[in-house]
């Protein structure tokens, strides 16, 4: 079932692209707006779910790299995504039926929007990730035979590159990011071209419909002063995320961040407020690993949410500190992202940790649906 | 000797001091007319102290007159925003997400043009001067009296945003002021735009305001140089508050730590300033507020500012006090400037935390057989209560688990006990119900630098001296005597997502006031 996707999802969908982000993905805020600014103009999008698509149907999703902070000073001419789009239809020589995200996390839930609303195409509801990730490759798209290539990226002076290199979509990645770097930090793209039946295969379902849900839940807790974790989690079971654990209540008591080509890699401690336990939260962008007094509790590909405690409001790795009063979670990922092909791409060695994958929910009990303290 | 007045939304306070010493001070209800307030709070300070025009070597003034200018939306000047950035940026245009209200109070009329930096120094293109003397044309025809100009990367490369600046000023006549988005503002175009925007509407109330305090000034017949509190708790002179008015919308909170840090003696601590409704907490680092790195909205238009990082909650002085099921409850709400009427221990049928103070033995202010009624476990609770919500409030902005120096600022600061839970001591310094008015006395000039650098192992400390420097450099430009000049804070944050090192730097330095006597070094 298609449906509207308007002005008044923006707040809900910033929200909980931020919180899918896990860390990272970069500052929604811009992106809202230009999603905002085209909406205004162009009307609302159509979004439609993965069904709807026929299986010969051309998909071609559409995203922004590089860094979000470049991004949030030379901002976009708002034609650069939908060139990127265009480049790719004519250098297939095809009609896109619709552009789709290949990352809800963060700003790039918000891209695919801005491309839909301004050239009139739907958006499709799905991705390859389910949250962010840092690099081309770590896709669902990629892992199970989408081919990443042809890639068409875009800068803001109408200037456009096809990158095409074969099956290797890590090669791709490489190659994309030196010219984003060339083309000032920040550039558009539209990669992994699909047809309808490989959409239905490899996608990820409902994702952008999951970021509404989850800021929407968040934003109705607050103003019903119920607490938000738990109305999150009840909602989180109804997604293909499946399932929500409370890893830590506490507050951060140190942050510590390195940078290395391009990656800012670090830590954050977590006390309880007993002072019993201690969880520490490892982030490469996003967070990668959390630990509760030495065992491991959470890691890469499931997701590690670091949320205020009061409001649940996502808190990037960027904006981490000392005295902020938390509540870490983990959330799952879905089956086809813990399948030894997809963990070899996005797993917790790709992230150079000598770990083993073990789902959250088999890492934690579940915690019973009571209102924690939230002091 | 200086005078320092501090204009709060609720008191006006003047203090008159020698090095640190407090000679006289005074604290005065804030009048409609803000300027005239602050001529009563001269006249009375100088009935209390006399002091003559060669006893003083500046006025200091940190005011609320420029932020109420906008939250009123009134005399703001007809303005127009000229961004150099095409073909990037054109996606959100000058005044996206602004209200309404305020876009129509300024009249508002954006231009885009070509040019425009990016993060490493290249050209997006080159600048396009002819479309900025065709811009400027329409401004003309178009009735626009300021202009804010806004490059982008012009914290890394202010070419651009100069070489506009003088071909709009070769057509539109060199009366008209035009703001320089590089010299407000940092890193987001947007938020600096906004800000730079903000600054150009404020440039002709600007005038008026400083001419009307040097009236003042030379009617008491004082004819030191007269200073207004920045942002960051650094003092501008009267001629940079004519071209950079926005720099003083949030001066008290600084004022008020820098006060504390002053009168305290402690350089880095906590300061928990309380008023009448709320309590603000800051952390001084170097003696010298936090700031924030976060957007901060100012009247609904999203801003970068530096302002300080403070967090609030409703307690102050005026706080009503409930007891429900046996559970103290403080605020939110507050009989605000009424305390002094409201208030049991000023005779009034209001229970609030300075009833609460009085009645614990802590604070001896009013009538104390007032409050003697009230149940000592009650007190009790209530101190307790407001204790352990300071506590709380002030852990949150610790930035590690180190003991912690806190210090109690502001009129309210009596309901405060003298130690907090987990935190440590609280230090209540003398002249605290003024030290907003002494925060603003004493300040000092600052120079400061945030621009992206592209670092690697050998060249960073390079980078960083270079870096230092300019921070000095501009410091003394901007007034302070070159020996006394020394680095306040030095930041570093990695640009994510970005290959090569990109690294985002933020000095800022400080140094005392050269006297205008001084000889130059």
């Amino acid at each position: 079932m298609s449906w509207k996707l308007d002005d008044s999802h923006i707040d809900d969908l910033v929200r909980g692209a931020a919180l899918l982000g896990t860390g990272g993905g970069g500052d929604p805020h811009v992106g809202a707006l230009l999603v905002r600014v085209a909406i205004r103009e162009y009307g609302a999008v159509t979004v439609l779910d993965v069904d709807d698509l026929d299986d010969l149907d051309l998909v071609i999703p559409t995203a922004q790299m590089g860094a979000p902070t470049v991004g949030a000073e030379k901002l976009p001419a708002g034609t650069e995504a939908v060139a990127a789009f265009l480049k790719l239809e004519t250098h297939l020589d095809s009609k896109a039926r619709a552009t789709m995200p290949i990352e809800c996390g963060g700003l790039n839930s918000m891209i695919p929007l801005q491309v839909a609303a301004r050239l009139g195409v739907p958006v499709v509801d799905g991705d390859g990730m389910g949250r962010a990730f840092p690099e081309l490759q770590m896709e669902t798209f990629s892992i199970y035979g989408v081919s990443g290539s042809p890639l068409a990226l875009a800068g803001e002076n109408g200037e456009t590159v096809i990158i095409n290199t074969g099956e290797d979509n890590v090669r791709m990645e490489r190659f994309a990011r030196a010219i984003t770097v060339q083309l000032g930090g920040v550039a558009h793209i539209a990669n992994y071209a699909m047809t309808g039946a490989d959409v239905k295969r490899t996608a990820l379902p409902g994702t952008l419909a999951t970021c509404i849900r989850i800021g929407l839940t968040i934003r109705q807790a607050r103003d019903s002063n119920s607490d938000p974790i738990v109305a999150l989690a009840k909602v989180l079971t109804t997604t293909i995320h499946g399932c929500l654990r409370v890893l830590q209540r506490g507050k951060v008591v140190d942050v510590q961040r390195n940078t290395d080509g391009g990656f800012v890699h670090g830590s954050a401690r977590i006390t309880s407020a007993d002072g019993n336990d201690e969880l520490v939260v490892h982030f490469r962008n996003e967070n990668i690993t959390a630990v509760v007094n030495g065992r491991l509790v959470a890691v890469v590909p499931d997701l590690i949410c670091v949320l205020e405690a009061d409001t649940a409001e996502p808190i990037t790795t960027e904006s981490l500190r000392y005295g902020q009063r938390v509540t870490v979670v983990g959330i799952g990922t879905p089956p086809s992202m813990r399948t030894a092909e997809a963990l070899e791409v996005f797993g917790p060695a790709a992230f150079g940790l000598e770990l083993d994958f073990t789902p959250v929910e088999e890492l934690n009990e579940e915690e019973l649906p009571t209102a924690a303290s939230r002091e | 000797m200086r005078i320092g007045i501090d204009v709060g939304g609720t008191n006006t306070d003047a203090v008159l001091v020698e090095g640190v010493r407090v000679l006289a001070s005074l604290k005065k209800r804030t009048s409609m007319d803000v300027t005239s307030g602050i001529r009563d709070a001269l006249q009375s300070l100088r009935k209390g102290c006399p002091f003559v025009d060669s006893d003083i070597d500046g006025v200091m003034i940190g005011t609320t007159h420029f932020i109420n200018a906008l939250v009123e939306a009134q005399r703001l000047a007809p303005t127009a925003a000229l961004r150099i950035g095409l073909p990037a940026t054109v996606a959100l245009p000058p005044f996206v997400g602004w209200p309404a209200r305020l876009v129509d109070a300024v009249s508002a009329r954006s231009y885009l043009v070509r040019g425009g930096h990016e993060f490493n120094g290249n050209h997006i293109a080159p600048l396009d001067l002819d479309a900025v003397r065709s811009a400027a044309e329409d401004m003309a025809r178009n009735g626009i009296r300021s202009v804010a100009i806004t490059s982008v990367f012009s914290p890394v490369n202010a070419e651009f945003e100069e070489s506009a600046a003088v071909a709009v000023a070769d057509v539109l006549g060199g009366g008209t002021p035009v703001s320089l988005s590089h010299r407000i503002g940092r890193i987001g175009l947007l938020e600096r735009e906004n800000a730079t925007i903000i600054n150009a509407s404020l440039r002709e109330i600007a005038v008026v305001i400083v001419d009307g305090l040097r009236t003042i000034l030379a009617d008491l017949g004082l004819t030191c140089p007269l200073y207004l509190s920045r942002n960051d708790g650094t003092l501008m002179e009267v001629e940079e508050v004519r071209q950079y008015p926005v720099a003083t919308f949030a001066s008290g909170p600084t004022n008020s730590m820098r006060g504390a840090a002053l009168l305290s003696g402690v350089e880095t601590g906590a300061v928990v300033d309380v008023g009448g409704t709320t309590s603000d907490v800051g952390i001084l680092r170097s003696g010298f507020p936090r700031e924030s790195l976060t957007a901060v909205d100012v009247v609904g238009i999203r801003t970068n500012f530096r302002m300080p990082d403070i967090v609030s909650i409703g307690i102050g002085g005026g706080s009503r006090i409930r007891v429900e099921e046996g559970r103290c409850i403080v605020g939110p709400d507050s009989v605000r400037y009424r305390l002094t009427e409201d208030a049991l221990v000023f005779g009034g049928t209001t229970l609030t935390a300075t009833d609460i103070a009085v009645a614990a033995g802590s604070a001896s202010v009013g009538d104390v057989t007032a409050v003697a009624h009230l149940d000592p476990e009650m007190v009790s609770d209530c101190m307790a209560e407001i204790a352990r919500r300071t506590a709380v409030l002030v852990d949150s902005v610790r930035t590690s688990g180190e003991p912690l120096a806190v210090v109690a600022v502001g009129g309210g600061s009596i309901i405060l006990p003298e130690h907090l839970d987990g935190i440590g001591r609280v230090v209540r310094p003398q002249n605290y119900a003024v030290a907003n008015a002494v925060g603003a006395a004493i300040a000092q000039v600052s120079g400061e630098i945030d621009r992206i650098f592209l670092t690697s192992d050998e060249t960073r400390d390079k980078v960083l001296d270079e870096a230092r420097q300019e921070a000095v450099d501009r410091t003394v430009a901007a007034g302070a005597s070159p020996n006394s000049v020394k680095i306040v804070e030095l930041e570093e944050v990695p640009v994510p997502y970005l290959p090569g090192n990109a690294t985002r730097v933020h000095v800022k330095a400080v140094g005392d006031l050269q006297r205008p006597c001084e000889p130059v070094a």
